[in-house]
């Protein structure tokens, strides 16, 4: 039986206008391994993503869900497919009018029905699993530091146990010791929960610590998914800069 | 004990959990949520997992059965899993690790209602001197523009008096038409009983000049222009626009507030007028249909009965309610905070605030126009 990947996009066309965005790419997630994609300001990272998680609408191709077609589904399938799938956005976009506790109780109380008290024991224990401590619970996203809103956000995407995980620049505005550990928090996150993670990222130490695979988007394509190490190899005068640069580490 | 889901028994004060089937926050329905319940009859001091039945877990399911620790503040006893895959363990591990006291729940207390009324009552008091602040700060940057009347952004003024003026005018004067329609018919009922039907073109004057055509006006724009100046500026303010604004070296009440304060004084007069000659125009039409009080007749009446005094009493209030309007939507508008929340109770603040601050204002100006005899 062949085995399907947790994401495969295939031949995705996406067009702005008369702008091309992506242009018969192709991208998939290897099962249990961080995936991270790279690529310049505007290259269509975020569209990329976006296209993933359906909200926006290819012209051509399709994206598949260990091996199903996000179009194909039934509404019922779609439920359970977002339902396995968390996502962290660039800025954790908790929900500004819930308290953290009710943002990471959202998904929860939606899908289930559980009693308050259970409920707030299992959001007590997210939040310290992403390194908050429970006291955070009752405050509001606005009175949470940039990192500590990234995590909450963290908290919320992981609510549901989801199988995939879609970080869109979780490293980008932390400082690098609170970036360092959000790296480790999602390496030791991605062990235990048994997680595939397809990550976003502009930040080179992130996709040294982290990244089992990189992808790289250029020219409206994927050019290469492999190792780091490989693709640091790849021909092209965009990655030689982006991974040979001034700012690089592999010197 | 044995329970669906599960299978409890103690041996050498060890705690044996024999665990079957899936635990993930699909499957916890009662039985299993009444795991930790069922705990409490049994005396222990470790605990020792079973896993080899299990075939699913996630956190949900791992917090549950961690909730046999006995998690204190002070300490969770030991534990061991046996027959377990390496997955189940680590996720066991982190979800350990993760577990504390959980924090108390925040309850409503009888005496909530006090404290409310409490806090109602201090920010009122609050909100109104605060307002008069930002009143006086206007004042000062009025004077400041008077003697320079080439700083004043212009170009943001006019573009204003089209947004708050000449984009209200259709519904300001619709609503004046059938203000003054109805007051008319409400004339012409009362007054032809006595024989004097003639009066309702005083009515209708007085009415419509002195006070409906200037309340309905700053209602209106009370409601229209000032929830909006609230959010654009809340808006601003919540994307540090306002911040930026600061740093460049601009000032934003001469950016912001001043310009719509401006364009509010210049264009609520302006619909007011407007406002005014079409409540005239609808009673003028009504004492012509239902009385056969001729238009010649009307106004010749009009302008003997009523005068141009009370067009000036009705026109004279409306520059203040602009300042009054312009300013409060423009304070709430600064006041917002990092909350959406914020942003949609300032607006709601701004617009009560405001057709408050109008009604009030119309009030003392009754009292004064009554001591000044006009």
């Amino acid at each position: 039986m062949k085995r399907y990947h947790p994401v495969d996009a295939k031949g995705i066309t996406t067009k702005f206008g008369r702008k091309f965005v992506h242009k018969d790419l192709n991208f998939h997630a290897e099962e249990g391994k961080i995936t991270g994609i790279v690529g310049g300001s505007g290259s269509g990272k975020s569209v990329l993503m976006n296209t993933m998680l359906g909200l926006i609408e290819p012209q051509c191709g399709e994206v598949l869900f260990n091996g199903l077609s996000r179009k194909k589904l039934k509404r019922n399938d779609i439920r359970e497919l977002n339902n396995s799938i968390g996502v962290l956005f660039q800025g954790g976009a908790l929900f500004s009018s819930l308290t953290i506790l009710d943002n990471i109780l959202v998904p929860l109380r939606e899908y289930t029905n559980l009693s308050e008290q259970l409920l707030r024991g299992i959001a007590s224990m997210k939040i310290q699993m992403v390194g908050l401590t429970s006291e955070a619970l009752d405050l509001y996203p606005s009175e949470l530091s940039g990192g500590m809103r990234k995590r909450a956000g963290l908290a919320r995407a992981l609510a549901l146990d989801p199988k995939l995980l879609f970080l869109d620049e979780p490293t980008a505005g932390l400082d690098p010791i609170a970036a360092h550990a959000f790296d480790e928090l999602i390496l030791s996150l991605k062990t235990s929960m048994d997680l595939t993670v397809v990550m976003v990222t502009h930040d080179l130490d992130s996709l040294l610590n982290t990244c089992d695979k990189v992808a790289v988007l250029i020219n409206k394509q994927i050019a290469i998914i492999d190792s780091l190490h490989k693709v640091a190899q790849y021909d092209n005068p965009w990655v030689k800069e982006y991974f040979n640069g001034p700012r690089s580490r592999f010197n | 004990m044995i329970y669906d889901k599960y299978k409890l028994s103690v041996k050498d004060k060890v705690l044996l959990v024999d665990v079957t089937g899936s635990w993930t926050i699909k499957d916890i329905d009662n039985d299993i949520s009444k795991f930790k319940a069922n705990l409490d009859t049994y005396e222990y001091e470790s605990v020792q997992y079973d896993f080899l039945k299990l075939n699913n877990l996630d956190t949900a399911g791992a917090f549950i059965l961690s909730q046999a620790l006995r998690v204190n503040p002070k300490d969770k006893c030991d534990w061991i899993i046996c027959n377990s895959d390496e997955g189940y363990s680590t996720l066991m591990k982190l979800v350990i690790a993760s577990i504390s006291c959980s924090a108390s729940d925040k309850k409503r207390r009888w005496y909530d209602i006090l404290t409310n009324i409490g806090k109602g009552t201090d920010r009122f008091f609050y909100e109104l001197v605060e307002t008069l602040a930002f009143l006086g700060q206007f004042f000062m940057v009025l004077m400041h523009f008077i003697f320079r009347p080439q700083k004043v952004r212009w170009k943001s003024v006019v573009a204003l008096i089209e947004e708050i003026g000449v984009n209200a005018v259709p519904i300001v004067m619709t609503l004046c038409f059938f203000v003054g329609a109805v007051i008319a018919y409400m004339g012409v009922n009362l007054l032809a009983a006595f024989g004097a039907s003639i009066f309702m073109v005083d009515l209708v004057g007085i009415s419509v000049l002195r006070e409906l055509a200037p309340i309905i006006v700053a209602v209106l724009v009370a409601g229209r222009s000032n929830s909006s100046f609230t959010a654009q500026i809340g808006a601003m303010k919540m994307r540090q626009e306002i911040d930026a604004l600061k740093v460049i070296g601009l000032d934003a009440y001469e950016t912001l507030v001043f310009p719509r304060a401006l364009a509010c004084i210049i264009a609520l007069p302006i619909l007011t007028f407007l406002g005014m000659m079409s409540g005239i125009f609808s009673g003028m039409l009504i004492a012509w249909m239902t009385m056969d009080i001729s238009p010649i007749l009307f106004l010749t009446r009009l302008n003997e009965a009523v005068g141009i005094e009370s067009f000036w009493v009705g026109l004279v209030k409306t520059p203040f309610f602009a300042i009054v309007i312009a300013i409060i939507g423009c304070r709430q508008g600064l006041a917002v905070s990092g909350s959406v929340e914020s942003l949609g109770s300032r607006t709601t603040q701004s617009v009560v605030q405001s057709i408050f601050a109008v009604i009030a204002l119309n009030a003392i100006f009754a009292i004064l126009f009554y001591q000044m005899g006009v």
